[in-house]
């Protein structure tokens, strides 16, 4: 009873009862949530472990030239479990892309971009825009040859664009190069600026999707149909049904996530590139500079771009275009219907013409650039744009399925 | 399900393709073990006895490699250090300030050679070395062309001496490349005795490039199984749960 009055008391003066009842216990979600649907709570799963990794690694790790690389193998030796905190936060990274890359596909799939939830998919392009930041600056932290220069190619990209350009990339370093005074900058930008920015953005994000509701598979909205309760026919309380179900998705996820933490925290060299085993060193190029795995897409097409007129500042304006041309596909997209078991085949193999393009171009952006890769990375660039230059197009005149009243 | 994983998998795939071989001559296999502590032991001899002089380890210390590899402290202060170090310092070279002036190139730090590089390329290295006048110390490498480290463990292995081919230079003539080494002058150890040498420093320097590399293979099998019960349970209790959802 002790308990019940401490909650009374705290709901005089907080709204703890009425947030649990509304955004959990009594928000209503589609039944119908499939295999696709778990990748929301874990990239929630995965952000948690960022952040409580992230403070644990910062009690021990230094932010300074002379020092990062040597903290890092403190880190790594004597602090105790210092080793599975640094992979916990090194395989997080890149699971942290895999989780929401396979989010956004489940949003092609079911049309959950569509009105009315087109700020909901804009907080998330938001989300994603700064996860690279966030990504890219600790990928320098470790100050391994590999953050060095990776750094070095990637700020020296804004030196491309005319006039202010180099005076820009100046400012950003904060030095005449890549140099202490630019890991300090980037430690701070990591640690306290862009997660606090995140966090903010994910609850903006959580908030705009309880508002709307959640889409599902049949693309459909639970709520024009509600039972004599006043609750939606198709729609269960997210407490308990999704928790339970939700706590077996992550499960399955730590599953593998610990598979590679335990067993290939380095991933074959795509998690943890070997050249940042060595220290950074500014005489030393590696033989072949790739960003980390997640970049590569965009990274293939900056070079897949040629040099026009002088300038390279193409590649970086179709690199910065493929992220920017995200955020206009719910008006993009004139498809009558939102998912995909309702939509003609023109959708389906755009959408896998699409997904084949976004992976070629990884792969392209992992290789040297020579052979068939600098041919392949035009091609799937243009492809990748045409996916959503074309929607209003083709979207419009593909053919359609009824769709159903209630969730199957 | 099953469709989604594969489909899961084929997303996935690409990345596990995209460690590109480098070019030039292919790294030989080393076979080496973490888990193999009479190996690891005789690593660490060989490398202090042989490498320890010029090369660090700067970031493994005495006593941690003396508890992981099973050697006693008396044993460790009697037959692996040689300098003054106290078993808690790590493992520092006594090369002086002017190596620069002696070698070209100060010889590195080799904590983490074995994630830089791979254990097979330290294996392929230590077995790479042939006569080559052109060189100051008389001796080249096949795997980091124009080495600045002499042969070390000559005396062990004996000299080997380079094997070329012709090979069409892509102007109608042929150019000599090299291709391989076969042995010149014989060693003390037999060649599948000096195998074994190198090999053992080779998988000495996996375990000093990440020490807790068993531990953390054998804690993860403790910790899937763990999961496994675990996701067990959950699938039980939604299943459970979700029996009045139709």
């Amino acid at each position: 009873m002790a308990a019940v009055r401490l909650i009374d008391w705290i709901d005089a003066r907080f709204p703890l009862t009425k947030l649990w009842k509304e955004q959990v216990a009594e928000y209503y979600a589609p039944k119908n949530f499939n295999f696709w649907y778990y990748f929301g709570v874990i990239s929630l799963v995965v952000l948690v472990n960022q952040l409580v990794t992230g403070i644990f690694l910062t009690m021990s790790y230094k932010p300074s030239s002379a020092e990062a690389f040597a903290s890092v193998e403190y880190i790594m030796r004597d602090v105790d479990w210092g080793w599975l905190i640094r992979y916990m936060h090194s395989t997080g990274a890149s699971a942290f892309f895999i989780v929401i890359y396979l989010h956004m596909f489940r949003a092609l799939l079911y049309g959950s971009h569509r009105k009315p939830r087109e700020l909901l998919w804009i907080f998330g392009c938001v989300i994603f825009l700064l996860l690279m930041a966030e990504a890219f600056m600790g990928y320098v932290l470790p100050w391994g040859n590999m953050s060095y220069w990776g750094a070095q190619v990637i700020v020296s990209l804004f030196g491309s664009i005319p006039v202010i350009g180099q005076s820009l990339v100046e400012w950003i370093r904060g030095d005449y190069y890549i140099a202490d005074a630019t890991l300090n900058r980037f430690f701070a930008l990591h640690v306290a600026a862009l997660p606090l920015a995140l966090v903010f953005l994910v609850i903006a994000h959580l908030m705009a999707l309880h508002e709307v509701g959640s889409n599902n598979p049949d693309g459909i909205e639970i709520k024009k149909l509600k039972g004599a309760d006043g609750h939606p026919l198709d729609g269960i309380p997210f407490h308990p049904y999704y928790t339970v179900k939700d706590t077996m998705g992550i499960a399955a996820f730590l599953l593998v996530f610990s598979g590679v933490i335990f067993f290939a925290p380095g991933f074959g060299g795509l998690f943890l590139e070997s050249p940042n085993f060595e220290p950074a060193n500014p005489l030393q190029t590696p033989p072949h500079i790739a960003p980390v795995w997640y970049f590569t897409p965009f990274y293939a097409m900056l070079r897949a771009v040629p040099s026009f007129a002088g300038t390279q500042v193409w590649g970086v304006l179709v690199m910065g275009a493929a992220i920017v041309v995200l955020f206009f596909l719910p008006w993009l997209d004139r498809s009558p219907v939102r998912s995909i078991r309702y939509r003609g085949p023109i959708y389906k193999i755009a959408l896998a013409i699409f997904s084949l393009s976004f992976i070629a171009l990884g792969v392209c952006g992992l290789k040297p650039p020579s052979g068939i890769y600098p041919q392949l990375a035009r091609v799937a660039t243009i492809l990748y744009f045409a996916f959503f230059l074309l929607m209003p197009w083709y979207s419009r005149i593909d053919s359609v399925k009824p769709v159903p009243e209630r969730v199957t | 399900m099953i469709r989604r994983f594969a489909l899961l998998a084929l997303m996935l795939l690409p990345a596990g393709f995209a460690q590109a071989q480098e070019e030039g001559i292919p790294l030989l296999h080393s076979g080496t073990d973490i888990n193999n502590v009479s190996s690891l032991q005789r690593g660490a001899r060989n490398f202090m006895n042989y490498c320890s002089g010029c090369h660090s380890l700067k970031y493994l210390r005495y006593n941690r490699m003396a508890a992981d590899l099973r050697i006693t402290e008396p044993e460790l202060a009697a037959n692996l250090i040689f300098t003054s170090a106290k078993p808690f310092d790590t493992i520092n070279s006594s090369m002086p300030a002017d190596a620069l002036n002696w070698f070209g190139k100060v010889p590195p730090d080799l904590s983490l050679i074995a994630r830089a590089k791979g254990v097979d390329y330290v294996y392929s290295f230590l077995k790479g070395f042939y006569a080559d006048k052109t060189r100051p110390w008389g001796v080249n490498n096949l795997y980091l062309p124009s080495a600045a480290m002499p042969h070390v463990l000559f005396e062990r292995q004996g000299l080997q001496k380079p094997v070329f081919k012709s090979e069409p230079d892509g102007r109608g003539g042929t150019s000599m490349v090299l291709e391989g080494v076969e042995p010149m002058t014989p060693g003390a150890l037999k060649p599948e005795e000096y195998d074994q040498f190198v090999r053992d420093i080779a998988n000495f320097l996996d375990y000093a490039a990440e020490p807790i590399k068993a531990k953390r293979q054998s804690l993860g099998v403790f910790v899937i199984l763990f999961l496994l019960v675990f996701f067990v349970f959950a699938f039980l209790l939604k299943k459970e749960y979700w029996k009045d959802v139709h």
